[in-house]
């Protein structure tokens, strides 16, 4: 009898503690972002020209070249960084000039920057310049957009049309 | 030090917990005492609940959410329990893991030559984690897209990837069944090593503890298919790409790393859990063990009888071919670096007998900083400042509460470095009327395996034996921790009050030395019970 109690307590002080740990397997509720609010993420990745331009080879350097790796210009491998910024409701949110990835500078510019705006109509415009230029911007997109609570909007780049893209 | 004055409060946190957790478990099955083994027990629960998932799910990214509906509401009393003690064990290992992590901190049982069972955790921490979070992508509901989303910008924060991986997981079509198929890949492969790893982890243990007791194991299986009855894993909804996971349920045992993404940023928790895992990797040397010197073999007194070797609790003695010219096959080599220098070889060693007339007491392996010699010593000059009345000697263990004796008390590393023939000596010469065997905690020997060694020594179930000459009314065995000095007086004084009832006895001096008589003696249960 009294063996038959002390497994029954064994068993309910067990179970109790399963109990407790399969509660917190989902629970409390996160919640990740202001409630009425949406989600914005600017992300591309796109690859800038070279920083320097090729050079011509003059035929005495070509001559001191091995025959199979004879070739007329050399070529810089790395590239220029991006140079990007982002403006939502007539303020510039981000700013940035994204280095080439790859240990010889010669990969893609990445960018993946999430943020939460109030869901709404907002104006937006984003700007990235990838050549050589001081000053202005090669691809420019701006516009209105509405989003929904909790909408997740991306603004990404088309390297291969010279495009942003809203969606 | 800050770190001693932690591991003390937690240690008194653990204290608080575990005595009562005993009372009604017993030593022999307290869940507390089985972390290890509850570990390794629900990683076969969920690899048998995830073979058996595998069979009803779908790989591919369209029917993956589909498949586990299905899993969930149709085969709810079969595939849908397996789910939920799928997900209900792995979140009971991450549980076993953290409370064993911190219960071998608060006991010290990290440093010294423990350093590596405590090193190869770690990879395990990892694996763990990442068993658990690549599975939560296989669901493809809300909660797989916060996950997918917050592990891959995580990742994507090193400087490794070309192309961040969260874009995939951002807008409809980028993402394909194949890279699907390589995210099962991973939830099957990284619990494979995460095994190995936990063979690893034990590898430098003697007798390790893999499977919990049938009757724990029993009593836990129970309740966690009661659990997933009552309280089934439910998916959160098909992922809507166009739709930001903004509120979902989390598991707040494998995903408490996410929410301090949007609090901290990525940089910061991957400071943070780079600072933990290297300060993790240096407690074994903050600050080193002061580790007393190995124990050391001396063949002119061995017969190479593999005790020492089957008794060590840390595989640091192993048996070897013989190296003098002794008719005898083989003897014991000590890994300096594995021992501990509990003594328990000594207490097992047959040689290791205090009768011996010789003038230097000598034994088949000994400790050099407390030998049996003197620990015979100290023996006698402990019985002879015993006050009169029931004269209790008390072989404390340096770990347990009774330790803080003065008067009357040897202590020793570990109670079975005391071989049962220095219980007879003490009794067969008169040193005292009665010989308690003060260990440490009973389901938490400080090293390991001291207490159930003695109690088969005392009990004639594993060599060397108590002889059966030996009174056991005049013996008792109490088991304390460190924090237990009130309880551990209290039943030395209750044990001094039976002696003083018992009728007075006649002192046999023994004509013989030897400790072993190879037939049962009396069973241990009737040694406690007097006790």
């Amino acid at each position: 009898m009294i063996q038959n109690v002390r497994r029954t307590g064994q068993f309910v002080v067990i179970l109790a503690l399963f109990a407790v740990v399969s509660s917190f397997a989902a629970w409390p509720v996160y919640r990740q972002t202001p409630p009425g609010s949406a989600v914005v993420v600017l992300t591309f990745v796109h690859s800038a020209g070279r920083k320097a331009a090729c050079r011509r080879l003059t035929p005495q350097e070509i001559a001191k070249l091995p025959p199979n790796m004879r070739r007329t210009e050399v070529c810089s491998r790395e590239r220029r960084p991006v140079y990007v910024e982002l403006d939502v409701g007539g303020r510039t949110i981000y700013r940035a000039s994204l280095a080439p990835t790859g240990i010889a500078g010669d990969g893609p510019s990445r960018v993946y920057y999430r943020f939460v705006v109030p869901a709404g109509g907002h104006s937006i415009a984003v700007r990235m310049r990838d050549s050589a230029r001081a000053d202005g911007f090669d691809y420019k997109r701006q516009g209105r957009i509405s989003l929904v609570p909790d909408q997740l909007f991306v603004i990404d780049f088309r390297s291969e049309s010279g495009e942003f893209v809203f969606r | 030090m800050v770190i001693a004055g932690v591991r003390s409060a937690l240690r008194r946190g653990f204290e608080l917990i575990e005595r009562p957790f005993e009372r009604l478990f017993g030593p022999a099955i307290n869940p507390l005492a089985q972390l290890g083994a509850l570990g390794f027990f629900f990683f076969w629960i969920v690899t048998v609940s995830g073979i058996y998932l595998f069979i009803f799910f779908d790989t591919g990214i369209e029917r993956a959410f589909d498949s586990v509906e299905t899993i969930t509401n149709e085969y709810w009393f079969h595939a849908g329990v397996m789910r939920s003690l799928h997900r209900y064990a792995s979140d009971l290992m991450v549980v076993m893991v953290a409370t064993h992590l911190l219960r071998e901190f608060a006991y010290d049982r990290y440093r010294g030559a423990r350093w590596f069972s405590w090193f190869t955790g770690m990879p395990i921490i990892m694996l763990l984690y990442a068993s658990g979070i690549t599975g939560y992508w296989l669901v493809w509901d809300k909660l797989a897209h916060y996950v997918a989303l917050m592990s891959s910008e995580l990742l994507d924060w090193l400087p490794i990837f070309g192309e961040p991986i969260a874009r995939n997981f951002i807008a409809t079509g980028t993402l394909t069944s194949r890279f699907f198929t390589l995210m099962v890949f991973l939830h099957v492969a990284v619990p494979l090593f995460l095994l190995f790893m936990m063979w690893v982890h034990i590898l430098r243990m003697s007798r390790p503890k893999v499977n919990p007791p049938r009757l724990l194991a029993g009593l836990s299986l129970a309740a966690l298919v009661a659990v997933s009855f009552w309280n089934p894993a439910l998916s959160q909804g098909h992922v809507d790409l166009a739709r930001a996971p903004v509120e979902i349920g989390l598991d707040w045992f494998y995903l408490p790393v996410f929410p301090l993404i949007d609090l901290w940023g990525k940089g910061a928790v991957w400071g943070f859990l780079g600072a933990f895992f290297v300060m993790l990797g240096m407690m074994p040397w903050l600050p080193p063990l002061r580790r007393a010197r190995p124990a050391v073999v001396d063949l002119a007194h061995c017969n190479g009888c593999k005790r020492c070797a089957e008794d060590c609790p840390f595989e640091a003695i192993r048996m070897v071919g013989r190296t003098d010219d002794r008719p005898f096959p083989a003897e014991p080599l000590v890994n300096n670096a594995l021992c501990v220098s509990c003594g328990i070889c000594v207490g097992s060693c047959p040689a290791s007998t205090p009768f011996r007339r010789t003038e230097d007491l000598k034994t088949g392996i000994d400790l050099p900083d407390f030998s049996l010699r003197d620990l015979r010593e100290q023996t006698i000059a402990a019985a002879q400042q015993l006050p009169a009345g029931p004269r209790v000697l008390v072989l404390a263990c340096a770990h347990g509460g009774a330790a803080g004796r003065q008067a009357g008390t040897v202590v020793l590393p570990c109670v079975a470095m005391a071989p049962p023939s220095l219980i007879d000596f003490v009794l067969s010469r008169d040193l005292a009327d009665g010989v308690v065997v003060a260990g440490c905690a009973e389901s938490s020997c400080y090293h390991r395996l001291g207490a159930d060694w003695m109690k088969q020594r005392f009990a004639g179930t594993r060599d060397p034996y108590l002889r059966a000459r030996v009174p056991r009314e005049r013996i008792a065995m109490v088991w304390t921790s460190a924090l237990e000095g009130k309880r551990a007086a209290a039943e030395i004084e209750g044990f001094a009050a039976r002696i003083k009832s018992l009728p007075p006895r006649q002192p046999r001096l023994p004509r013989s030395s030897g400790t072993s008589a190879p037939r049962r003696e009396q069973p241990l249960s009737d040694v406690e019970s007097r006790a």
